[in-house]
């Protein structure tokens, strides 16, 4: 079941949080887990617990906010929403990302014989 | 990088608030799962089946937490506070351990840190005054005349100061001033003071200026000035209660050598840290200090004592090419240019003078002390190595468990660390009583004693050396761990399989160790205790034991009959007090303040050199020398008859004899003694008059007469009672004679003698204390090593006893054993004692570096002892009950 799954690379769980709460608007752990599988097609090899660490980190460094609230089944659960500083550096980090994959596709598609 | 301030400030936070982060993160975890758990459900799976699946995804709660507080804190404090309490667990647990592991760290720290602040504040800092290394001390180049020669009179200073142009300034002290040469009046009993008479500009040199009040003006140096007095800070406090308002205020002050009693303005008080006699004379202690009129004084010699203050920029070889030129040139008083002229001049940094003698007992005091620590780091390298045996499964248990080397390197560095800084704290403590004891120690002539104290530099080199104690005795076993391999720590559950030998090798080699460094500080204090016994054999050539001073007030309006009337009918009444053997009166007592003159015989040719002799003069009564216990080894003592008749006679010591008339009789011949003929009418064994160590210069004893008038005078009384005792009775006749005389205390003259060797045993009892320490340090780990290899051996033991191996036997090879290590270590020491003997040399007295007896005594008490250490475990060996030990296992 998991032999295709893609490893996270260092970081991109980070910008992963971030987009999901750019998009959805304010979420609970588990609700940003589930987005992140739903919209990764379940592609992405995630340990739901280390979403955690990564909300601790973005809150720490002030991109995200944290609230206490009640879930839609009237759970008691940590709501989680983007700040200002946090839009910023999604910004940074989208066009960083950009940059990479068209670099990255540029030196994939090298062909072996057009030395 | 704003973020990543506020993210660290935030990381901080959560380290300081991990329960209620803990709490909302398991709150938030478990509201997570239940989600999952329910989202499973929906899609229809059995409420197990959800759970487990929720479980798999969320992929490990305590791994999550892991990461979370890694995340959000501090790790590597967390990691050290684990270690922290985990070390506070272990040695909770160990308190034996942990408790002898203290204590002899905190002594081996406690001395370290004692001598530390000894040799810091004699040696390291400089002294309390202002750019300290301006100042020098002038002297004569070659003191022979003890005090005499280190002074100079009141003209050769002014001129010297009105000459040079290498000072800023030059001021002095009178250099002969006695303890107590001053008389307070006023509320109640009169009470002595001891005043010290400063030249102009003393304080301005020293850069020390009056807390209180303003220093002395030139015109209160001049002849007939209005009288006037600094007080020193604790004489303030102590007579006058910190009064303020005494400033402005005169008080009565009588001066006991010229007896003038007189109101004195006292001017200001001078600064706490301002202590006279920690520089200049040490133990010494001065309550105040009036002028020194130069006019009053320019026909008594020399007496000033010179210290200056070098310009900017001068250095010591300029100024002492300039003294060169200069002081040759100077008169001794102008008003006499027939009594010559013709100074010489040394100059020495003030710090240098004052310590630099005892630089090299200070040196080896440090080492001595740094011995103790090194043996305190073998002995607890031994400790935790036998108890790493113990804890060998746990660590191979923990490694198992996954913690890295390092890991476990860290946490038993940080034993060794927590240990260092519990010793270091109790060894803080523990110096500071003894420095707080040190420091109040009047009775030891070291300079600057009394300004000893833990300061910042102490506290820093306590640091350092419990740091580097835990550095040293630390990885001893670390080392073991990394070396060891797990598995076989793991198997290696019981006592029954020996254990590497290496170890037991190690632990050898520590011991060997500890005990050669026993043994060097054996030696080296050995060797010092050896000289101290032999300077207390010298025959001082009086006998200080049953015989007491007193000083004596009383008022002869100045004129030599009174005094001789006075003194006459104290010496008898003071004979006539029961229990008292003998009684007379000198105006100077051996080993404490001196004085010369020169001294020539008459009709002698005069030798070409020089014509008089500087010679040590005492002025006394009939019955001092026998009071005293001095020697007549020819002729007879001086007479009332002398006195009353005013007959100029003088007792010399046999060295000035002999050297005067080069071995024919001196009696009945004349001597030109301080300016006037006297006749010799004795000769007594030579007295050590200003050290026990230094040899007899020339000495000679006039009655107080027209020519030759005293310095004050103590009454000297021999007698068996004890001089408390005798104190009262002797204080109740002097006041019915004199209701003015004043409280002053009754002194053994053995306090004298004391007071003169109590450097040298001062040093003595320091490294004796140390040697005793290293002896039972040294001894512990012997005891500890042989102990342990019983313990480890005792199933091997139980099987040879099965054998037929009797008690006897197995004693003697544990004690064997115990004898190997001591001899490899005693040769070891023994070769290493020979080198540092020699460096010491100059340390002893009449002692030989390789002094035989001192060396075999240490041998032997070096075996003794680890006989003794290796025969409790023998016995213990002895007393195994072979079924008992192939049982247990």
């Amino acid at each position: 079941m998991g032999e295709s799954k893609l490893d996270l690379l260092q970081g991109t769980l980070d910008v992963m949080v971030l987009q999901t709460l750019e998009s959805m608007g304010a979420l609970h752990g588990y609700g940003i887990a589930r987005r992140i599988e739903q919209v990764s097609g379940d592609e992405v090899l995630l340990n739901q617990g280390t979403i955690y660490a990564s909300l601790v980190r973005l809150q720490q460094r002030g991109w995200i906010a944290a609230k206490w609230g009640t879930s839609d089944n009237n759970r008691k659960a940590k709501f989680y929403s983007i700040t200002r500083a946090g839009q910023k550096q999604l910004a940074r980090d989208t066009a960083y990302w950009q940059r990479l994959k068209q670099v990255m596709g540029r030196v994939l598609a090298i062909q072996g014989g057009e030395r | 990088m704003k973020h990543s301030l506020q993210e660290a400030f935030n990381r901080v936070r959560a380290f300081f608030s991990q329960a209620q982060l803990d709490q909302e993160l398991n709150e938030e975890m478990t509201s997570h799962l239940e989600m999952a758990v329910e989202e499973n459900m929906r899609r229809g799976m059995s409420r197990e089946e959800a759970r487990r699946q929720a479980l798999i995804r969320f992929g490990g709660v305590q791994q999550a937490r892991e990461l979370h507080r890694e995340t959000r804190g501090l790790p590597w404090l967390d990691v050290l506070k684990q270690d922290l309490r985990f070390t506070f667990r272990t040695l909770r647990r160990d308190r034996a351990f942990s408790t002898v592991a203290v204590l002899i760290l905190a002594l081996g720290i406690g001395a370290n840190i004692a001598v530390f602040s000894v040799v810091n504040t004699i040696l390291l800092r400089p002294l309390p005054f202002r750019d300290s290394q301006q100042l020098l001390r002038i002297v004569e180049k070659d003191p022979k005349a003890g005090e005499s020669s280190k002074t100079y009179s009141a003209d050769a200073t002014q001129d010297f100061q009105q000459q040079n142009r290498s000072f800023q300034s030059v001021s002095g002290y009178f250099a002969f001033t006695g303890p107590n040469n001053f008389k307070l009046s006023g509320n109640g009993q009169p009470v002595p003071a001891t005043g010290m008479l400063i030249a102009e500009g003393f304080f301005e040199t020293l850069g020390v200026e009056p807390s209180l009040g303003r220093g002395f003006r030139s015109e209160e140096f001049v002849h007939q000035a209005q009288p006037a007095a600094l007080l020193s800070y604790p004489f303030w406090k102590r007579q006058f209660g910190g009064d303020r308002s005494i400033i402005g205020h005169t008080v009565d002050l009588s001066d006991k050598v010229d007896l003038n009693n007189r109101s004195v303005t006292v001017v200001g008080v001078l600064p706490e840290t301002f202590d006279f006699g920690a520089v200049f004379s040490p133990g010494a202690k001065v309550d105040l200090f009036v002028p020194y009129i130069m006019d009053d004084f320019r026909e008594d010699g020399n007496d000033l004592a010179l210290v200056g203050r070098l310009k900017q920029g001068v250095t010591l070889a300029q100024a002492q090419n300039e003294a060169d030129i200069l002081f040759p040139q100077f008169y001794f008083a102008h008003k006499h240019p027939e009594y010559g002229k013709g100074y010489t001049a040394q100059l020495t940094g003030l710090k240098e003078y004052v310590s630099g003698k005892l630089r090299r007992s200070l040196i080896v005091l440090w080492c001595a002390v740094g011995l103790i620590l090194l043996i305190v780091c073998v002995n607890l390298s031994n400790l935790l190595l036998a108890r790493m045996a113990a804890r060998s499964r746990e660590f191979a248990m923990r490694s198992a468990l996954g913690a890295r080397r390092l890991r476990l390197l860290r946490q038993l560095l940080t034993e060794s660390l927590v240990l260092a800084g519990a010793g270091a704290l109790l060894g803080l403590s523990i110096a500071w009583a003894v420095l707080a004891y040190l420091a109040h120690q009047g009775s030891i002539a070291l300079p600057l004693l009394s300004t000893v104290r833990i300061d910042g530099a102490a506290l820093a080199w306590t640091m350092l050396i419990a740091v580097g104690a835990s550095l040293v005795f630390g990885p001893a076993p670390a080392l073991r761990i990394s070396a060891d391999n797990l598995q076989e720590a793991l198997k290696d559950g019981g006592n029954g399989t020996s254990e590497g030998r290496k170890h037991d090798r190690m632990r050898s080699i520590l011991v060997v160790t500890e005990i050669a460094l026993a043994c060097v500080l054996l030696v080296g204090a050995g060797l010092l205790l050896r000289s101290f016994l032999r300077v207390l054999d010298i025959d001082l050539g009086f006998e200080p034991s049953h015989a007491a001073a007193i000083s004596v007030d009383y008022d002869d309006e100045g004129k030599a009959e009174n005094r001789a009337a006075i003194w006459q009918e104290v010496v008898r009444r003071a004979s006539m007090i029961p229990g008292v053997e003998a009684a007379g009166i000198s105006d100077n007592l051996p080993m404490s303040r001196n004085r010369s003159w020169g001294i020539a015989a008459k009709g002698e040719q005069a030798r070409a050199d020089n014509v008089f002799t500087p010679i040590f003069v005492y002025i006394v009564s009939p019955g001092y020398l026998k009071a005293m216990g001095m020697r007549l080894l020819e002729g007879r003592d001086i007479s009332w008859d002398d006195v009353v008749n005013n007959r100029s006679v003088v007792v010399l010591n046999e060295t000035v004899a002999r050297q005067l008339w080069q071995g024919k009789d001196p009696i009945g011949r004349t001597a030109l003694a301080g300016g006037a003929e006297a006749q010799v009418i004795g000769v007594i064994a030579d007295v050590h008059e200003s050290s026990a160590e230094d040899n007899a210069g020339a000495q000679m004893y006039l009655p107080s007469t027209k020519q030759f008038g005293p310095e004050g005078s103590y009454l000297v009384v021999r007698s068996k009672l004890p001089p408390a005792a005798l104190g009262t009775s002797v204080m109740k006749t002097l006041r019915e004679m004199n209701p003015g005389q004043s409280a002053s205390e009754f002194k053994p003259i053995q306090g004298l003698v004391d007071h003169a060797t109590s450097p040298r045993r001062f040093f003595v009892l320091l490294v004796a204390v140390f040697a005793g320490l290293g002896l039972l340090l040294a001894s512990l780990g012997i005891y500890g090593v042989i102990s342990y290899s019983v313990t480890r051996q005792t199933q091997e033991i139980g099987i040879r006893m099965a054998l037929g191996a009797s008690e006897r036997r197995v004693q003697l090879d544990v004690i064997g054993n115990t004898l190997r290590l001591a001899m490899i270590g005693i040769a070891v020491g023994i070769t290493a004692s020979v080198i540092i003997a020699r460096l010491i040399a100059a340390l002893l007295f009449h002692t030989a570096p390789t002094d035989p007896l001192t060396f075999s005594g240490m041998v032997v008490l070096l075996g003794c002892v680890a006989l003794l250490a290796g025969y409790l475990p023998a016995r213990r060996a002895s007393q195994i009950d072979p079924m008992v030990a192939l049982r247990t296992n």
